[in-house]
């Protein structure tokens, strides 16, 4: 393991936690978008140039300001004065220490078993846009009218709505 | 310890951890606080270490020319996009009809 994998991950879940902890909102969103963009050294790290440019141009290009927007909207900038945490946090801290505990388990026990081999992928973009107009052409075609309808779905259900007769 | 350090000894599992870590703290996000929009980022989180779950099988993966793994993490990508349009396009709503976005504090279906 490379001492930069360490800390590219160091980044990335430091990015996480402080986004789960951190009381404001909008610092909450600035944390999130740490942790985006260290996913998106580790997608290059993992020699996935393709998928990482995309992780950057996609989340913190487009997710993070949307992010943002929306706690503008929302005045979510205030903090509430019952505290952000739910009533129930204890259970949920729980629930999430089992699974990572499961997860970890299950990775630790069963990775000897897969094999993996360790030279570097000779893929180009070229080759990433072949295999998505040849052999992925319908996943394509369907992504682009699922992005169509949820745009347009995201819109009509953020308009304005009209008041309705009591 | 022992399993540890041996299952570290290989470069697939040290991500498949760091993306199990990233998926739990994505989770406590999601069901400890009382944002709606915090919840939201915090199923981002849970997709993103999905996502890099499935590079990570492509790189280590015994056909990475067939780039299985990596056409599911574009389209995941492109799907989560989407799902946070919707998502955020819909707390909105709710806090235009109910003036909060704190999830504790919706707790009627009748309009």
């Amino acid at each position: 393991m490379s001492p930069i994998f360490y800390l590219l991950a160091a980044l990335t879940l430091a990015g996480g936690l402080a986004t789960v902890l951190l009381k404001h909102l909008v610092h909450a969103a600035l944390a999130v978008t740490v942790a985006f963009a260290g996913l998106a050294l580790l997608f290059l790290q993992l020699d996935a140039q393709f998928a990482g440019f995309a992780q950057i141009l996609v989340y913190i290009g487009a997710v993070a300001i949307l992010i943002v927007f929306a706690i503008l909207l929302t005045h979510g900038a205030d903090l509430p004065k019952e505290g952000v945490f739910s009533k129930t946090w204890l259970v949920g801290l729980i629930i999430a220490a089992g699974v990572f505990a499961v997860l970890g388990w299950a990775v630790l026990e069963s990775v000897s078993a897969i094999p993996q081999q360790n030279t570097m992928p000779a893929v180009t973009v070229r080759d990433i846009g072949n295999a998505l107009l040849d052999r992925y052409v319908l996943p394509l075609e369907i992504v682009a009218l699922l992005l169509t309808a949820a745009t347009i779905g995201a819109v009509i259900v953020a308009m304005h709505e009209k008041e309705r007769p009591k | 310890m022992t399993s540890m350090t041996m299952g570290l000894a290989t470069p697939l599992a040290g991500y498949l951890l760091v993306a199990a870590l990233l998926f739990a703290i994505g989770l406590a996000g999601a069901l400890v606080r009382r944002n709606a929009i915090l919840v939201l980022i915090g199923i981002e989180l849970m997709l993103n270490a999905a996502n890099l779950n499935l590079i990570a099988f492509w790189r280590f993966g015994p056909h990475p020319e067939a780039l299985t793994g990596m056409m599911f993490a574009i389209f995941s990508i492109a799907v989560a996009a989407a799902e946070a349009a919707v998502g955020l396009g819909l707390v909105i709503s709710i806090y235009r009809h109910t003036n909060t976005a704190e999830l504790d504090n919706i707790d009627r279906m009748k309009g």
